[in-house]
C-alpha cells in the first residue's frame, strides 16, 4: 500500500545569522517560503535534502517540511512552519519586520 | 556579593578563548555542525526557531548593577535591545549572530559572568530563593552554599557526562520560594533540635513529562557535610542513572525505579566513603565565600514618610501591598519589580529598563539585585523611606505594575514563539490572560493566584506546580491547551490535576476566566485563596464551570 506523498520544501537556518531559509529550485537559499521549491516526489526530496545538508558553511539543520501549493508559491501546512515564515508573535521581530 | 577570584577569572577567560577558536573553526569549515553542536551547547548557545539563542547564567539569581548594565549593553549591541529572564534564573538573548557570540562572552567575562553549563548533561545553574539574604523568615543566607556548589560543579571532571541535566535549588527559609521539591536536588534549610542550621535534602523531584515531587533522603544534614553529601548523590546517580533512554535518564526516574529506601542507603554508603576525603578545605573556602555575602550596612532612619505615603496614595498602596515582602530589618522592605506589565512578555526587560534598575539599585538598594525564577527582578534591601521615590521612578519606566503574586504575574516559557522544542505558543496566552483580567479589574479581588504556562511537556514554565497550570500541545496540527489545577511549588508542593480535554488557542482565555469566576462564586471569603478553595472543594465545581456550559463544543 502506498501512501500519497505530502509535498515538501527544504528549510534550514543560516549558519552565521540563524535566519530561517528555504531551498529554491535554482539552488538559492531564500528567506521566503513562497520562493521554495515545492517537492512532490519522495526520491527527489531526499536528493534535495542531501544537497542542502552538504552546504555546511551556509546552513544548519536542514530538513523537509510539509507544504502545499498556493497562489503565490508553496505555503506551510503546520503552524510551526507558519511561525517560522514570520517570526515571534510578541514582537515585530524577524522576517515580519526585516521584509515588511 | 561574591567576586571572581583570579582562578575564576582565568578559567572563564580561557573558556572564552577556546570557544572563540571553535567558532572560527566552524565558520571556516574545519568543524562540522555535528562536531560543533556539543561545543556551542557547553557554552550556552542554542539554535532556535528563528535565530540563535544565548543563555547566560545568573548564579543563584544574584547580580550587581555593573553586571546588569553589561547585560543591557549586550542586548543593545548584539541583540534587539532586550533580554528574557527565565524560570531558572538565567537570561536569554534571542537574536545573537554566531560570529558575535565570542564578543558577547568576552563582554560577560569582563563583569564576571558566563554561559558555562547552561546547557548539556551537567550540573546547571544552582538556583536559590530570590529573597535570600533579606527575607524575614530566613534562617541563613543560602547563597554562600550555592556559590560553593557553583565552584565545585563547574567543570567537575566526574560530572561532565551525567545521564541527563541536573538541577539544584536551595533555600535558606522554611518557606520554600525556590521550588526545591521539584528539583533533582532540593536543599531546604532547617534547624535541628539543638538549633543548629542544616539542610533537609530532597532528591528526585522534577517536572517535565513525568512530574514528581522529590523525596526527603535526609531530614537534617549538618552544613559541614553538604558538599560530600551532594557529591554522594551525584555519584550514585552517575552510576545508576539510565543512559539508554533520554526520557528515563533524570534522577527522578532513578529514584522511582530504585526506591526511596535503597537510594537513600546507597547515598549514605557513598557519603561514608566520601566524607573522610573532604579534609576541611571546602569549609575554609565556604568561610571565605560567606565573608563576600556579608549584609550591607543597613541605614537606621525613620520610616514615617513611608507610612504617610502609604495612607495617602492608593496607587502606591496597591503596589506596596503586592510587591513588597517582609525584610529581616523592620525598617527595610524587599521590593519585587514586576516584569509582567499587562500585555507584555513575562520576564522581558529592555536595555533601558535594565539600566534604570541598575541605577535604582545603586540609589536605593545597597547595589543589590536579584532575579527570581518567577521572572521578576528583586531589590532585596530598600529602606522604607526610599520606597515612594523608587516607586515613582519605576512607574515612569513601565516597571511599576502592582501584580506580584496575582493572576497576571504569570510564568511563561518562550514557547513556540522562540523555542524549537515547543509544541504551542505560551507568551501570547500569558499576554491575553493578563490583559483580560486587567480589563475586568478583577485581579486584586481574586488575590493570590499563580498561573504557569509551558509550551511543551518539558515544563520550563512549571505548569505542574501552578495553581492553574496551562500546557500547550500540538493536537493534530492545531495548538491545544491542557489545564491543571491545584499545583503548588512551595514547601507544600503538589502536582496539579488535569481538568479534562484541552482548549483551542482562542478558547483558553475564556476557559481560565470560567475557572476564576467559579472560584469567586464558591470561596468562603476573600481570605480563602484559590489554592485553599481548590483543596477544600476539589476538582468538580471547576470541571462543571469549564465543561458544562460549553457542552460538547470544547470536548475536543
Amino acid at each position: 500500500m502506498s501512501r500519497r506523498f505530502i509535498p515538501k520544501v527544504v528549510t534550514a537556518n543560516r549558519l552565521r545569522e540563524g535566519d530561517v531559509v528555504y531551498l529554491t529550485a535554482d539552488d538559492r537559499w531564500s528567506p521566503f517560503h513562497h520562493e521554495a521549491e515545492l517537492i512532490e516526489d519522495e526520491a527527489h526530496a531526499q536528493m534535495r535534502l542531501l544537497h542542502a545538508a552538504a552546504q555546511k558553511l551556509v546552513v544548519v539543520g536542514a530538513y523537509l517540511a510539509d507544504a502545499k501549493a498556493g497562489p503565490n508559491g508553496p505555503e506551510p501546512t503546520h503552524f510551526r512552519e507558519e511561525f517560522r515564515t514570520r517570526g515571534p508573535s510578541n514582537y515585530n521581530h524577524g522576517k515580519q519586520a526585516d521584509y515588511a | 556579593m561574591y567576586s571572581y577570584s583570579e582562578f575564576d577569572e582565568a578559567f572563564v577567560r580561557e573558556r572564552v578563548a577556546q570557544f572563540t577558536h571553535q567558532v572560527e573553526r566552524r565558520l571556516d569549515g574545519s568543524l562540522t555542525e555535528d562536531e560543533f553542536r556539543p561545543l556551542r551547547l557547553m557554552n550556552g548557545l542554542y539554535l532556535q526557531l528563528h535565530a540563535y539563542m544565548l543563555r547566560v547564567a545568573i548564579p543563584y539569581g544574584t547580580i550587581n548593577p555593573r553586571q546588569m548594565r553589561q547585560l543591557a549593553h549586550i542586548a543593545q549591541t548584539w541583540d534587539k535591545g532586550y533580554g528574557h529572564f527565565t524560570t531558572r534564573q538565567n537570561i536569554q538573548f534571542n537574536w545573537p549572530k554566531l560570529e558575535d557570540v565570542p564578543a558577547i562572552l568576552s563582554a560577560l567575562a569582563d563583569v564576571g559572568m558566563h554561559a558555562i553549563q547552561t546547557s548539556g548533561n551537567c550540573v546547571r545553574n544552582v538556583t536559590a530563593d530570590h529573597f535570600a539574604g533579606a527575607a524575614a523568615d530566613e534562617i541563613e543566607d543560602p547563597r554562600p552554599v550555592a556559590e560553593l556548589l557553583r565552584q565545585w560543579s563547574t567543570d567537575h571532571p566526574e560530572f561532565q557526562f551525567l545521564p541527563r541535566k541536573f538541577k539544584i535549588a536551595i533555600t535558606g527559609s522554611p518557606n520554600d520560594r525556590a521550588v526545591t521539591r521539584a528539583h533533582d536536588i532540593g536543599l531546604r534549610m532547617v534547624r535541628n533540635a539543638a538549633g543548629e542550621p542544616g539542610f533537609e535534602v530532597i532528591v528526585g523531584g522534577g517536572l517535565g513529562r513525568t512530574p514528581m515531587i522529590g523525596h526527603t533522603v535526609r531530614d537534617f544534614l549538618p552544613k559541614a557535610d553538604l558538599l560530600p553529601y551532594v557529591e554522594a548523590v551525584l555519584s550514585v546517580y552517575n552510576t545508576l542513572g539510565r543512559r539508554d533512554n533520554k526520557y528515563k535518564a533524570r534522577i527522578k526516574i532513578t529514584v522511582h525505579e530504585t526506591g526511596k529506601e535503597e537510594i537513600t542507603r546507597l547515598i549514605e554508603e557513598r557519603f561514608a566513603e566520601l566524607r573522610p576525603l573532604f579534609g576541611g578545605n571546602d569549609q575554609k573556602l565556604l568561610a571565605e565565600i560567606e565573608e563576600a555575602f556579608a549584609p550591607p550596612a543597613f541605614r537606621n532612619a525613620p520610616t514615617d514618610a513611608y507610612d504617610a505615603f502609604y495612607k495617602a496614595d492608593p496607587v502606591f498602596r496597591a503596589w506596596a501591598d503586592t510587591n513588597l515582602h517582609a525584610h529581616r530589618n523592620a525598617q527595610y522592605a524587599i521590593v519585587t519589580i514586576s516584569l509582567k506589565a499587562h500585555g507584555e512578555t513575562p520576564g522581558d526587560a529592555t536595555a533601558d529598563q535594565m539600566r534604570l534598575i541598575a541605577d535604582l539599585a545603586e540609589r536605593h538598594g545597597h547595589s543589590e539585585i536579584r532575579i527570581s525564577h518567577e521572572q521578576n527582578v528583586i531589590l532585596p534591601h530598600v529602606h522604607k523611606s526610599d520606597l515612594p521615590a523608587l516607586h515613582a521612578a519605576l512607574v515612569k519606566a513601565g516597571l511599576g505594575t502592582a501584580n506580584v503574586g496575582l493572576i497576571s504575574d504569570i510564568i511563561a516559557c518562550p514557547g513556540m514563539d522562540y523555542c524549537s522544542l515547543a509544541t504551542a505558543r505560551s507568551i501570547p496566552i500569558a499576554q491575553q490572560i493578563a490583559n483580560r483580567f486587567d480589563e475586568l479589574k478583577l485581579e486584586h479581588d481574586v488575590g493570590p493566584l499563580k498561573i504557569k504556562i509551558s509550551g511543551c511537556i518539558n515544563a520550563c514554565g512549571h505548569h505542574h506546580v501552578g495553581h492553574i497550570g496551562i500546557l500547550g500541545l500540538d493536537r493534530a496540527g492545531v495548538e491545544n491547551y491542557q489545564i491543571t489545577l491545584g499545583g503548588d511549588g512551595t514547601e507544600t508542593a503538589a502536582i496539579g490535576d488535569k481538568t479534562g480535554p484541552g482548549f483551542a488557542y482562542d478558547e483558553i482565555v475564556p476557559a481560565i476566566e470560567r475557572i476564576v469566576r467559579a472560584y469567586l462564586d464558591l470561596r468562603q471569603g476573600p481570605a480563602e485563596t484559590f489554592l485553599d478553595a481548590f483543596r477544600r472543594v476539589g476538582m468538580d465545581p471547576f470541571k462543571a464551570a469549564l465543561y458544562d456550559e460549553e457542552g460538547e463544543k470544547d470536548a475536543a
